[in-house]
């Protein structure tokens, strides 16, 4: 369960070191965009030093590797024999990649005798977006992270404040996650000075049905954080919706300050208590 | 043969390895007074572990942690490999 899941580029020192200070969730240690080409194996000796000699990690850890098409994607993902990594960030996530990678994966794994990888697929391709349904199934998923960037670029179109060009892949992302019992995850709020417009984004995301948003700086976890998470007032309704249920077992439907609760609110209810216990709200 | 890796940033180190006729270890760093000793090991033990014998290391630390000194030297290394 995440509500934050911060991008640290791997080959930057002082931000790997203060990892686990930082208060999202998750932290993701990027081997690909953020990294140019001349310095991806400085950002891969990096992180593996790192995971294996720090005696404080962050409470999660993903690994975003370059693309399996590249030069670098073997050596990423020698990585996973530090046995560090909680999830592999797979780019440009769409069937055949998918494929491609579980495949080699599988081999992997079994030659190094490690368990089996969990992946968050990046989606941030049409095509990515049109294959949902077709690789949202795979067993090896845990999330759906939305790569508005990339997106907007294979669109060929602008990003905005508003986000109107990205409904579309958002309302995709969301669906497939729930058909299939992912975590739907946002695409990041690229203005890191502009934590109004962040509120905006996070709040119109959230409400659309995201259930987490990456961030690209540590001073957008406080917001995003808030967001993601079940309010006091929330918490304390279902704390109350759930007790007055226990008082009445099985009696169906019963009114609750003047509205009526059944089995949907309810089950609204319990998984608001799971998530604020996740998260130690309450 | 020579391989550089790093940067003179905060927390970072630039290392610099070269060829030469006999092993050479050179530390400039912000916090030698107190570290030099254990930078020194980080870098002999990490040329140990990779059988590299006969170089000369410059090493200028801006206050890297001990992994960040191996992760630069091992690239540094990595580098010179790949200098012919």
């Amino acid at each position: 369960m995440f509500r934050s899941l911060l991008f640290i580029p791997g080959n930057n020192p002082s931000m790997l070191q203060n990892a686990d200070v930082f208060l999202a969730d998750a932290i993701i240690f990027d081997l690909e965009d953020a990294i140019s080409i001349n310095e991806k194996n400085n950002a891969r000796n990096l992180v593996k030093n790192y995971l294996l000699t720090s005696s404080v990690l962050p409470k999660q850890i993903i690994l975003r590797v370059n693309s399996i098409n590249t030069e670098w994607f073997k050596k990423d993902i020698e990585l996973l024999k530090t046995n560090k990594i909680n999830y592999l960030l797979i780019p440009k996530t769409d069937k055949s990649s998918l494929l491609n990678i579980e495949e080699y994966l599988s081999a992997f794994e079994k030659e190094n005798k490690l368990v089996e990888t969990k992946i968050i697929a990046l989606v941030e391709t049409a095509r990515g977006v049109n294959d949902l349904p077709l690789f949202a199934e795979n067993k090896r998923l845990i999330a759906l992270l939305l790569g508005a960037e990339d997106l907007a670029s294979d669109l060929q179109i602008k990003r905005t404040e508003t986000g109107e060009e990205i409904f579309y892949a958002r309302s995709k992302i969301i669906y497939a996650a729930v058909d299939h019992n992912l975590i739907a995850i946002d695409t990041p709020y690229t203005n890191i000075n502009n934590l109004e417009g962040l509120l905006k984004d996070a709040t119109y995301a959230a409400n659309l049905g995201m259930k987490a948003k990456a961030c690209i700086h540590p001073n957008q976890l406080e917001v995003v954080n808030k967001v993601f998470s079940p309010s006091e007032q929330e918490i304390k309704w279902a704390k109350e919706v759930i007790k007055i249920s226990l008082e009445k077992p099985g009696s169906g439907a019963f009114q609750f300050q003047g509205k009526m609760i059944d089995k949907p609110i309810l089950d609204r209810a319990e998984k608001i208590l799971v998530k604020a216990k996740h998260f130690n709200l309450m | 043969m020579k391989g550089i890796a790093g940067s003179k940033e905060s927390n970072d180190c630039l290392i610099t390895i070269e060829t030469s006729k006999k092993t050479t270890i050179e530390i400039n760093s912000i916090v030698g007074q107190f570290f030099y000793d254990q930078i020194l090991k980080t870098v002999e033990d990490t040329l140990k572990e990779q059988n590299i014998e006969n170089v000369s290391v410059i090493v200028e630390d801006k206050g890297a942690l001990d992994y960040t000194i191996k992760s630069r030297l091992l690239t540094a290394i990595e580098r010179m490999k790949e200098d012919v």
